[in-house]
């Protein structure tokens, strides 16, 4: 399952010389191999921050709102940040801004398409699905053995690009949250529909009610067939979903007080029954008779609550979400994770006095309405604090779905196989980075934001270092090419938006806020306005070229003139390690 | 110094290597293949060329002074020319001088180390800084826009397959770096560029001694600290850069105080890389400020201000330079170039300086070159147009020929270069592009008497195989065929008279199995 050193190989390949031919290569055989490799050794990690906290608590926030809050917001809240995004919140009060970010359309996207088939005489085609046409979804189709490895590429392409095209919205940023939380592998459910599904109602749930998503989960078709929950049966109760319901999507561990393993066994129990009907829609079932109908004795932990055996398996699952969402526990686990998602991962005991304690007691106080939390998290003096501002570490999907909104870059797409294949490369990217969304390494999610004491740092390592760089070096400097289309970066589109561009130091200036989180030294920034101006040191000869260029954008001396000095600038920006942070 | 021999393939078994490491070029400067091509062919014999830019376009003649001109010169140059008296002689022509800063270089100069070429540009100058930079850094005609650098395609034709397999157990090290700037064009081949760069002297110094520019002390910081860490040391060339630079230390006592001189502070680095054992063929330096249109010399006289101290800066650099990679015992295989995107103007402007112009002088230096002029001064009319300038007498393009030629040993520069340019007799001893079966070592060309009063015979030793001898003049246009025939093996000698020509300075070409070796002649 090494992925990364034969996809690299035949991108680069592809990427050096445009011979579509080399993308369709082995492209099937290699379909599946989109899963990372977890197990990499971290040649550097050194000990986290932990002497520096975050100030402020949950206080409404009552500083400036200008451009370094309103980007702030967009960064933690959404992948990347495009000038209009800023110029949009900035327009706003601070809470309409926030509100602005939380007002989730609920309204599903178009579902994912047959776009795995093609077919132009060559013998390098997709495959030609019996039941669904090209172009049609084939969201409703039954599982067929031989498409789901491409339905499953689909489905994770749609999904990269609903995160690219996202809205002025945090819908995204929170269904991956969602997905970090409650993990799931398409690599083990291998039923494009299943991830699609599960994917649909993460989304829905976006900014939903915690319980009722939980619920949803634990007879959600993907979650029954990962954690075995579909073979969990009276005869032989299958503890794998019970446990993982409690340690990782409720109660968590962080807490001494603790369920026991006979808690772990009870819920099993109270779980039995809940499977999928194989043999016919492969809806999820409630089996009477694989249920077990006893009575369910829980530990102190939970307040030696009995859930009565019944043949109503709703009810009991009713009991058993309202006995584990009464523990204290579990608002506080969810917000640390929330905090750990958007804000840091330092929480020492002044974080979690100040603001993880009391905003755990409004989430259950609002019966775990996700919303309430994250607008007061978001509209919080400690969200907007200044020294919280760029010390997230940017996940790959950060990097790259955020690297092409900068830029305001979509997959182009000009068939629906090109930009199959396209989305596929962006996938390829993501997973070079460790982190292929539908895939994390395990139940658990992603080690950046639960293991202790390096969290962020996980992501970069001397590997996942090169693979961020290289992603932005083949998007500023050569372009990531799918037969007929390309994404690479546009310099010219890019800086022609900009306040200024023909005066160097602004156009500096406004770059560098809007890539970077934090402002730059003026070292830096001397260094940058240098490759602008070819280490000449008067301005004006970039205005001049620039202007150049605007009166005459068909001139190509005029425009290579300006392009290829963008390209380096944007180029070595990219490549900043100040990029790698949010 | 023994040479490798030139074999082609050595570029494709590198390429066919396995991943060594998994990384990638990270640098933005590698993007024209001009550079690169060269950097190739230096692993094949081992060569190593320094360009030194100056940025802005300098002001040949105050640079190098044509002291047959200089009465003209004087009605041009109120208040810039140097003067007569302490224009800098060199010993073996009167008609020419160095600026009075220059007494490190003189010296070189008079020791036989600098080679000068007269008038270097391009036909149809654009005298915009950034196009002329760009066409002297992709090595194209001013009609055309390659996006891709001269020494980027250079490597890229060595080195197929860049960077997939890159760095090798055949290739460890950087194809080319560049010190002290950033770029853009020069190193970029097709789709990736082809070296890397380090920004500034200190980011060097922080890179071998594992520091990273502090942050501040706030969680933003600490996480940043971290990742500059990381992307230090994940830069691909980390260890083999930091061997380099922990096996030697630079030896001269010449160079100035360290942030006093930035052109010596970034060539101090390359010596020690190259002293430390790195095969990068290909290194660029940049020094800015030449873009003199205003106080480029200063109230105290036409030999003090801002171009003097330029001047200084470079005299001082590149003499420490080459006094430094020679205790290091490495100068025979290193040379040294200057470059600028254009010349300025004859005649001075209204603010002390002078503006954009043509035509410059080039300076190569080492151990390798031929010594002396090539090329003519310029002829200074009595009366100019206003912003009248140096017209080009020799493509830089004719430079890039040869470097690629004499110096790397690249037999076919043309595909780098698009056309054939003359090879000018820069370089003392051109690399054989290839090495001749039963040729039994070097060829050995002379000719004698020169200076030619009448006549002179040219002494040869054939490989057994076609010869042609062909003269040029100092712009190296071809003038006459002298021979052409087949040789068989060993020595042979070919007589020629110099009735029809002019006197001056002519170049004579021996090319035998597609090799050419290129020796000045002076005709009386």
């Amino acid at each position: 399952m090494t992925v990364s050193t034969i996809d690299r190989r035949s991108f680069l390949k592809r990427l050096r010389k445009p011979s579509p031919v080399s993308v369709k290569k082995g492209f099937f055989k290699n379909a599946k191999s989109l899963i990372p490799n977890v197990a990499k050794e971290l040649p550097l990690v050194p000990p986290p921050a932990t002497t520096i906290t975050l100030n402020g608590g949950l206080d409404p926030y009552t500083g400036p709102w200008d451009y370094d809050q309103a980007a702030h917001l967009i960064r933690r809240t959404m992948f990347g940040l495009k000038k209009t995004d800023v110029e949009l919140l900035k327009s706003m009060t601070m809470e309409q801004a926030v509100d602005h970010i939380l007002d989730v359309d609920n309204t599903p996207p178009a579902p994912p398409v047959n776009n795995y088939y093609f077919n132009d005489g060559s013998d390098e085609e997709g495959y030609e699905d019996p039941v669904v046409p090209f172009g049609d979804t084939w969201v409703n189709a039954a599982h067929d053995e031989e498409a789901e490895g491409l339905r499953i590429e689909s489905f994770r392409g749609w999904w990269a690009n609903q995160m690219i095209d996202q809205e002025v919205s945090i819908r995204e940023k929170m269904t991956l949250f969602w997905h970090n939380h409650f993990a799931t592998q398409a690599s083990q459910v291998f039923f494009g529909k299943f991830n699609y599904d599960h994917n649909s109602k993460l989304r829905g749930y976006a900014l939903g009610n915690f319980k009722e998503l939980t619920k949803e989960i634990t007879k959600d078709g993907m979650m029954l067939i990962f954690l075995n929950g579909f073979l969990n049966g009276k005869d032989a109760p299958d503890e794998n979903y019970a446990r993982e319901l409690q340690e990782l999507f409720t109660v968590g561990k962080d807490s001494p007080n603790q369920y026991t393993e006979d808690d772990v066994y009870q819920a099993a129990r109270v779980l039995t029954g809940w499977t999928i009907n194989f043999g016919g829609d492969w809806e999820t079932v409630f089996n009477l008779f694989n249920h077990d109908q006893g009575d369910k004795q829980f530990s102190s932990f939970y307040n030696n609550t009995i859930i009565e055996g019944s043949a109503d398996g709703n009810a009991e699952l009713d009991a058993l979400f309202d006995m584990i969402f009464a523990k204290g526990e579990v608002a506080e686990y969810l917000c640390r994770k929330i905090y750990r998602w958007f804000v840091y991962y330092n929480i020492d005991a002044t974080v979690e006095q100040e603001v993880i304690v009391p905003l755990a007691n409004i989430f259950r106080d609002n019966g775990y309405d996700i919303k309430i939390v994250m607008e007061t998290l978001l509209k919080s003096e400690h969200f907007f604090d200044a020294v919280n501002k760029g010390c997230f570490i940017k996940t790959p999907v950060d990097v790259v779905v955020g690297t092409l909104r900068n830029f305001g870059l979509t997959v182009p797409g000009s068939t629906l196989w090109d930009e199959f294949v396209m989305e596929y490369l962006l996938n390829i990217m993501m997973s070079n980075m460790q982190m292929l969304p539908g895939d994390p390494p395990n139940v658990a999610g992603w080690q950046a934001f639960r293991q202790f004491p390096q969290y962020y740092r996980m992501w970069i390592n001397s590997d996942t270092a090169r693979n961020r760089n290289f992603f932005t070096d083949v998007l500023t400097v050569a372009a990531l090419e799918a037969y007929e289309d390309e994404l690479k970066i546009d310099h010219i589109a890019f800086a022609s938006q900009l306040d200024n561009p023909g005066d160097p130091v602004k156009l500096i200036d406004e770059v560098t806020r809007l890539l970077l989180p934090q402002p730059i030294s003026d070292t830096k920034k001397t260094l940058l306005k240098s490759i602008l101006l070819s280490g000449l040191p008067n301005d004006g000869y970039w205005t001049n070229a620039w202007f150049d260029y605007i009166n005459d954008p068909n001139d190509p001396m005029a425009f290579e003139v300006v392009n290829v000095r963008l390209t380096i600038l944007h180029n070595y920006i990219l490549k900043l390690p100040e990029y790698q942070l949010a | 110094m023994k040479r490798r021999k030139f074999l082609r393939a050595a570029g494709t078994t590198a390429a066919l290597t396995p991943f060594v490491y998994k990384g990638y070029p990270i640098s933005p400067l590698s993007q024209n293949s001009v550079f690169s091509q060269i950097a190739a062919a230096a692993t094949i014999n081992d060569r190593v060329m320094v360009f030194i830019e100056l940025a802005g376009g300098n002001d040949g003649l105050n640079t190098l002074i044509p002291l047959d001109q200089y009465s003209s010169l004087s009605n041009h140059r109120n208040n810039l020319l140097i003067p007569e008296n302490k224009v800098l002689n060199l010993n073996d022509t009167f008609a020419t001088g160095l600026h009075p800063s220059m007494t490190d270089f003189q010296q070189m100069y008079n020791d036989g180390l600098v080679s000068v070429v007269q008038n270097v540009g391009y036909p149809e100058q654009d005298y915009s800084h950034f196009r002329s930079m760009d066409i002297w850094m992709s090595g194209s005609s001013s009609s055309e826009n390659l996006g891709t650098g001269w020494l980027g395609r250079t490597l890229e034709g060595e080195y197929p397959g860049f960077p997939d397999g890159f760095p090798s157990q055949d290739t460890p090290d950087p194809l080319a770096i560049q010190i002290g700037s950033i770029t853009p064009l020069a190193f970029m081949g097709s789709s990736f560029p082809m070296g890397m760069s380090i920004a500034s002297a200190d980011e060097f110094y922080e890179f071998v001694n594992d520091l990273v520019e502090p942050a501040p002390a706030t969680p933003y910081g600490d996480e940043l600290e971290y990742i500059r860490l990381v992307m230090q040391q994940s830069q691909q060339y980390y260890e083999v850069i930091k061997a380099a630079a922990e096996n030697s230390q630079n030896l001269s006592t010449k160079y100035p105080a360290e942030f006093t001189n930035n052109l010596a502070d970034q060539l101090r680095i390359v010596a020690r890389l190259i002293g430390g054992g790195m095969q990068t063929p290909v290194y660029m330096v940049s020094i800015g400020g030449f873009d003199t249109h205003s106080q480029q010399v200063d109230g105290s006289g036409p030999d003090s201000g801002n171009h003097a101290e330029l001047m200084r800066q470079i005299s001082e650099a590149v003499c420490a330079f080459q006094d430094d990679i020679k205790l290091m015992g490495v100068a025979d295989k290193v040379c040294g170039m200057t470059f600028s995107e254009f010349g300025r103007t004859i005649g001075e402007n209204g603010s002390l300086g002078t503006d954009h112009g043509a035509a410059a002088p080039l300076f190569v230096f080492g151990e390798g070159v031929n010594p002396g002029i090539i090329g003519d001064n310029a002829n200074i009319p009595g009366v100019i147009e206003d912003s009248e300038d140096v017209p080009m007498q020799n493509d830089f393009r004719s430079v890039y020929a040869s470097v690629l030629q004499d110096w790397f040993g690249i037999e076919d520069y043309q595909t780098i270069l698009n056309q054939e340019f003359d090879i000018l007799p820069i370089f003392k001893d051109p690399t054989p592009t290839e090495e001749v079966a039963g040729g039994g070592g070097a060829f050995e060309v002379s000719n004698y008497p020169n200076p030619v009063m009448s006549r002179t015979t040219i002494t040869f030793n054939s490989p057994g195989a076609d010869v042609a001898i062909n003269l040029m003049d100092a712009q190296g246009r071809f003038v006459v065929q002298i021979a052409q025939g087949h040789y068989p093996t060993g020595f042979h000698k070919v007589v020629f008279d110099r009735s029809n020509l002019n006197s001056g300075t002519y170049f004579y070409q021996v090319k035998m199995n597609g090799v050419a070796v290129t020796k000045r002649m002076l005709v009386l």
